[in-house]
């Protein structure tokens, strides 16, 4: 018994880091390459009820996370459009992305209320799911927390060793060093952000599609809050997001089970918000500590012809 | 040299191939005329100096061969073939390679990451990684020893010019610009440099360095070219001309080398500054400043010399009251004032004229007056309680305005938007006009013209004539000889020697600045 | 033809404003679009959004009635925003400035109006700034990130909320309801007869943008709030206590979204309850970006938001569109704004 529940919450948790590690992963490349983009929020939101919405058109929830992607890469293009090429204020334009993303979901799914969803099918990886303890822990999910799971080795293995990965770190510590060797500045952060606006799209749709499958307005809940947090918390570094947004999970997870024991919903609900600003607090101080700086053109853009 | 000369005349044919030909440039910025139908020449086998003063265009042209800008009239020539430079990769592609004044480097990234990036048919997979060999084939063939593995930012600045330098030779480049090369180096460093650009035009590669130094253009070049507010000048091979034709060209008119030294009236025993046993961290949390101790009097001017990085900028930051003080002591005109509120030591009648000036001195965006009263704001008659006394403050820039000849439409304009001459007068008059004992002087004419240079020396000059004391902390040993009464030397952290400037020989400080006791 | 840009200087007042008012346009144009998409008349949801918001005295006084808290709100974050301080946390301010007011309404029901009612703005005020005095604290202790602290303070503020309303504060009239019970007279703000116009708070907003628009340009707060603002080097060498400037913003700008919270329970709700505040904590934030963070330009903008808002409602009830289309009509513009500054920095040039 004292088990099952230990698996559960367990299990539980690597559902709910998903999302956030999905948008994390996301974020750190654009964040790597200088561009801040605070509409993860609104991103993922869009991923979700296009996720949702295609699913119920098509029957089929892999349309439904091929179509999140295309939408959070898009609405990740007019963020880049303002920030890269127009140089507009990052802040200002991230936040103004979340606000749309948020409306124009709420308009969009206002139809899809109620509705529900083929959800995407567990898929038992054969052999190891039944090791015991471990196999319906890890090895019992759907396909998405496979990828997720696969991508921080490879976005990892990308960004410090391949040359793309040298490129883009020179791009967010001193574009303008890249630019006199030659890197184009404006498609490598382009490129960037576009991965973290296809990711958060996906993260969206697992929301949607696995995690509640259903849509609800403002369904995200400022999870792409979090996973700003989560990037700064995993200096930047895609290895160490696996450990943040895992241990956000978990707090999720053990959020449906202290319910019964009586605590309000509410003050559960606040536990992820709480536990952002204590993160965060952690590993400013943390980051102060060791010297792990943001990158360093990080929010800045870049022009070349400035005198 | 002689070996050189026969050396090239047996292969006359090869070398004296014009590698690189400007014809008629101009570029103007925002209405400004950086360059003005520039003609300019470079040959292979050869190093050409490129000389003027900062603001004279030599650096918006090198960065036009290099393809950072492109012209707005003129056409170039690289190996005989017209060309069309949209970006730096049109250049590299030419064997263009250029060494920026502020270096182009990644510091948070490996040697080798920084000398892979953006290479041409470098490998997709651990990259850094399979260049090494080559890199160190190469460094050590030019003397360019260094670490592939090592973090840029835990090298010296010497150390990074070579990988700047690296970087280029990693490129085929056989055209190579450096800005300003030696402005960061110690005397024995630059030396080095000197001996490997040598070797390099020997093997036929044409070498541009663009400088401000006389000295340096009659060491080692064979070919200079002066540019004047935007236009050439004056070109000549090096043998055929001299310092003072040099000079006159470049300023475009007589001036004056060894100006008076310091001649105030020199109070040994009043001491207005004295710092004791200080220890200061840096930014990076480590040691920059290693029991320090000194002391300036009233009517005297100090220098403080040395390559930057070695604790110069702490210093100044402790004194102000803009770094904490870890150890030790700093007492200003009797009083101890280690680790007070730098509001609080400026009040005592301490002016900091600071290193970084648009980023520190001022603020871009606010007007000639808000940034007039940026020290004083907080006290009558500038304000009362809790409101600022806009009319007093009108009143008094305006008279600064005029009393320092600083040009500026009107006094509402932002900062921002007036010439780098102007905003160090701004901030001259700021700190200087309330009179006070001591004045912290950080690079105070770096990157300003003569004329410039001039007046702040004159007013520098005529304040220690009022009896204040002066620090002065800049890179140009030029400056610091001929304004100081004394000089100390700053290295990794300690004093390493002390002079009075006059009897002290420029050579002997050069040693120094690169750390051997004398 | 070749096309080129270059950077200018300064653009001048009016360059500014039309672009802004272009802008806006262009955000409008482009909701049509998103409108017509969806299937609904653009036109006529714009009529209906104007007519809804400006189209006769009662839309008018409905307006108001909106602007009120927008005003609020967005005077304290201008500056908040002019030292460079990102409050995202004006809905949490304004949530928490709620509830402490309603505290207050509900155990003092027996005061008498003329304490009760300045108590509860003093109480929201301090509740307002006490929330916002938190990210300050972390920011100027810890270098915490201004903006995911305020935020995640609102989710924690609606939570809390919602915590009080269904659990111990859950009126004993109210039939289940998630409300507190009704404020006592005393503790009810005095309005415009036959109008929702709360005009104490009314007042107490259009008092604050006069003394806000004094204190940062005629005072010494002020001038060290634009420093710090423009540059953090250059505020330290002038011996401004950055610190200290972080917290007098925080409670300028937390305690004003605070007042607009007690304006809502105490002049429209008279109780408090889930839903008292439709996002104005974060339309304020673009109507200080479009007001340009002067107090003029704020004070036109929450008018204009405050009439958006409620024609929102409008074509919410009539056209059947959900609320949080105000969000995207909220995010557009935004979007259209920071591009416009871009017209503003550049000069756009065509040589032949």
């Amino acid at each position: 018994m004292e088990v099952e529940l230990i698996i559960s919450v367990l299990k539980l948790t690597m559902e709910a880091g998903t999302p956030l590690l999905l948008g994390t992963l996301g974020e750190i490349y654009a964040e790597r390459s200088g561009v801040l983009n605070l509409g993860v929020e609104g991103m993922m939101i869009m991923g979700a009820v296009t996720a949702f919405a295609s699913t119920i058109y098509t029957g089929n929830p892999w349309v439904g996370v091929a179509a999140a992607a295309a939408v959070g890469g898009l609405m990740s293009l007019i963020h880049s459009f303002i920030s890269i090429t127009l140089k507009g204020n990052q802040i200002v334009s991230g936040l103004a992305l979340t606000m749309f993303g948020l409306g124009l979901s709420g308009l969009i799914g206002k139809n899809y209320i109620g509705l529900t969803v083929r959800r995407i099918n567990e898929f038992s990886i054969p052999a190891l799911s039944k090791i015991p303890f471990l196999g319906p822990i890890i090895f019992q999910h759907d396909l998405l927390v496979y990828l997720s799971l696969a991508l921080v080795p490879i976005m990892w293995f990308i960004l410090f060793k391949t040359r793309i990965g040298i490129n883009i770190r020179s791009v967010g510590e001193n574009p303008a060093a890249a630019d006199t060797l030659g890197v184009n500045v404006v498609l490598t952060r382009y490129l960037c952000v576009f991965t973290g606006g296809v990711l958060a799209g996906v993260a969206g749709a697992y929301l949607s599609l696995v995690y509640t499958p259903e849509w609800i307005e403002g369904m995200t809940a400022g999870k792409g809050w979090i996973v700003i947090a989560l990037t700064i918390f995993s200096t930047w570094n895609p290895l160490n997001a696996l450990v943040g947004a895992y241990l956000f999970g978990g707090i999720d997870a053990i959020q449906f089970n202290l319910q019964p024991l009586g605590i309000p919903v509410n003050v559960l609900k606040m536990l992820p918000y709480l536990m952002t600003i204590i993160v965060l607090l952690m590993v400013t101080r943390k980051t102060i500590r060791k010297k792990i700086g943001a990158p360093a053109a990080l929010g800045i853009p870049y022009s070349r012809e400035e005198k | 040299m002689r070996r050189r000369n026969e050396f090239k005349e047996m292969n006359e044919n090869i070398y004296s191939e014009v590698t690189v030909e400007m014809k008629g440039i101009t570029k103007t910025f925002t209405g400004v005329v950086a360059n003005y139908k520039v003609d300019f020449k470079a040959e292979a086998g050869k190093i050409h100096a490129v000389l003027g003063e900062n603001g004279a265009g030599k650096t918006t042209l090198m960065n036009i061969l290099y393809g950072i800008y492109q012209p707005d009239e003129g056409e170039i020539f690289v190996k005989g073939r017209r060309v069309k430079l949209k970006s730096p990769r049109d250049a590299i592609n030419l064997g263009i390679g250029m060494v920026h004044q502020h270096f182009m480097l990644i510091p948070p990234h490996s040697v080798a990451e920084n000398i892979v990036l953006g290479l041409k048919g470098s490998s997709f997979f651990y990259p850094a990684e399979k260049i090494k060999k080559k890199l160190l084939e190469i460094s050590s063939k030019y003397g360019l020893e260094i670490n592939p593995d090592a973090k840029v930012w835990q090298l010296s600045v010497g150390e990074q010019q070579r990988v700047e330098i690296l970087k280029t030779l990693f490129r085929g480049s056989d055209i190579l610009i450096l800005d300003e090369p030696t402005s960061v180096l110690t005397p024995p460093e630059t030396k080095n440099l000197f001996k490997t650009l040598k070797k390099m035009a020997d093997e036929g590669k044409t070498i541009i360095f663009i400088t401000h130094k006389l000295e340096e253009v009659m060491n080692v070049s064979d070919e200079v070219t002066v540019l004047r507010e935007g236009k050439v000048v004056f070109t000549s091979e090096t043998s055929k001309t001299n310092k003072k034709e040099l000079a006159k060209e470049m300023v475009g008119r007589e001036i004056l080398f060894n100006s008076e030294l310091g001649n105030g009236k020199f109070v040994k025993d009043r001491v207005s500054l004295e710092v004791e046993k200080i220890s200061v961290l840096n930014d990076k949390g480590l040691l920059a400043l290693k029991n320090v101790s000194f002391t300036v009097s009233e009517g005297e001017i100090l220098g403080v010399a040395g390559v930057a990085g070695n604790g110069q900028k702490e210093l100044v930051e402790a004194i102000t009251g803009l770094r904490k003080v870890l150890k030790g002591k700093i007492k200003i005109l009797g009083k101890d004032l280690t680790n007070k509120s730098p509001r609080e030591i400026h009040g005592i009648g301490v002016s900091h004229i600071p290193e970084e000036r648009v980023k520190t001195g001022i603020v871009p965006n606010l007007s000639v007056m808000e940034n007039v009263v940026l020290r004083d704001y907080y006290h009558p008659p500038f304000s009362n309680g809790f409101f600022l006394n806009w009319k007093f403050i009108r009143a008094y820039t305006q008279n600064l305005v005029d009393q320092y000849r600083i040009l500026t439409p009107n006094l509402n304009t932002p900062v921002k938007l007036l010439s780098g001459g102007n905003i160090q007068r701004i901030i001259l008059a700021r700190e200087i006009s309330r009179h006070p004992k001591l004045i912290i002087a950080s690079h105070p004419t770096y990157g300003l013209d003569i004329a410039a240079t001039e007046h702040i020396h004159k007013l520098l000059r005529e304040q220690k004539g009022k009896g204040a004391a002066v620090l002065l902390v800049s890179e140009d040993l030029d400056e610091i000889m001929s304004l100081s009464d004394r000089v100390i030397v700053l290295f990794r952290g300690e004093i390493i020697g002390e002079f009075k400037a006059s009897e002290a020989k420029i050579e002997e400080i050069g040693l120094m600045m690169a750390g051997v006791k004398g | 033809m070749k096309i080129k840009i270059e950077k200018t200087s300064f653009p001048s007042k009016t360059k500014s404003l039309t672009v802004t008012l272009f802008s806006v346009i262009t955000a409008l144009l482009t909701a049509a679009a998103i409108f017509q998409f969806y299937g609904v008349n653009p036109l006529s949801a714009y009529e209906k959004i104007l007519y809804g918001a400006f189209g006769t005295p009662y839309a008018w006084s409905e307006t108001i009635v909106k602007t009120i808290p927008l005003l609020l709100c967005s005077i304290g974050l201008g500056v908040a925003f002019k030292a460079v301080i990102w409050n995202i946390g004006a809905e949490g301010q304004l949530l928490i400035g709620a509830i402490t007011a309603t505290c207050v309404a509900l155990n003092f029901p027996n005061l008498p109006s003329i304490s009760l009612l300045p108590l509860m703005f003093i109480s929201g005020f301090i509740g307002g700034a006490v929330w916002g005095l938190i990210p300050g604290f972390l920011k100027a202790e810890f270098e915490a990130d201004e903006i995911i602290t305020t935020l995640m303070l609102n989710y924690i503020a609606e939570n809390l909320l919602k915590y009080l309303v269904y659990g111990p504060w859950k009126g004993s009239e109210e039939w289940g309801f998630p409300y507190t019970n009704k404020f006592s007279v005393s503790a009810q703000l005095p309005r415009i007869p036959n109008t929702r116009i709360h005009y104490p708070t009314l007042l107490i907003g259009l008092i604050l943008t006069v003394l806000l628009y004094i204190l940062m340009t005629k005072t010494k707060l002020g001038y060290e709030i634009r420093v710090v603002g423009e540059s953090r080097e250059a505020s330290k060498y002038a011996g401004i206590n950055f610190k200290k400037i972080i917290l007098i913003v925080m409670i300028i700008s937390g305690g004003l979204a605070g007042l607009a919270g007690v304006g809502e329970v105490a002049g429209i709700h008279h109780r408090l309850k889930v839903g008292i505040s439709p996002g104005y904590g974060y339309t304020a934030i673009i109507i200080a970006w479009l007001g340009k963070l002067n107090p003029l330009g704020i004070l036109i903008a929450s008018v204009l938001f405050g009439g958006l808002m409620v024609g929102g409602d409008m074509i919410q009830v009539s056209l059947g569109l959900p609320f949080s289309v105000i969000n995207m009509f909220n995010g557009l513009i935004l979007f259209f704004v920071v591009s416009g500054e871009f017209l503003m920095r550049y000069k756009i040039k065509i040589k032949r």
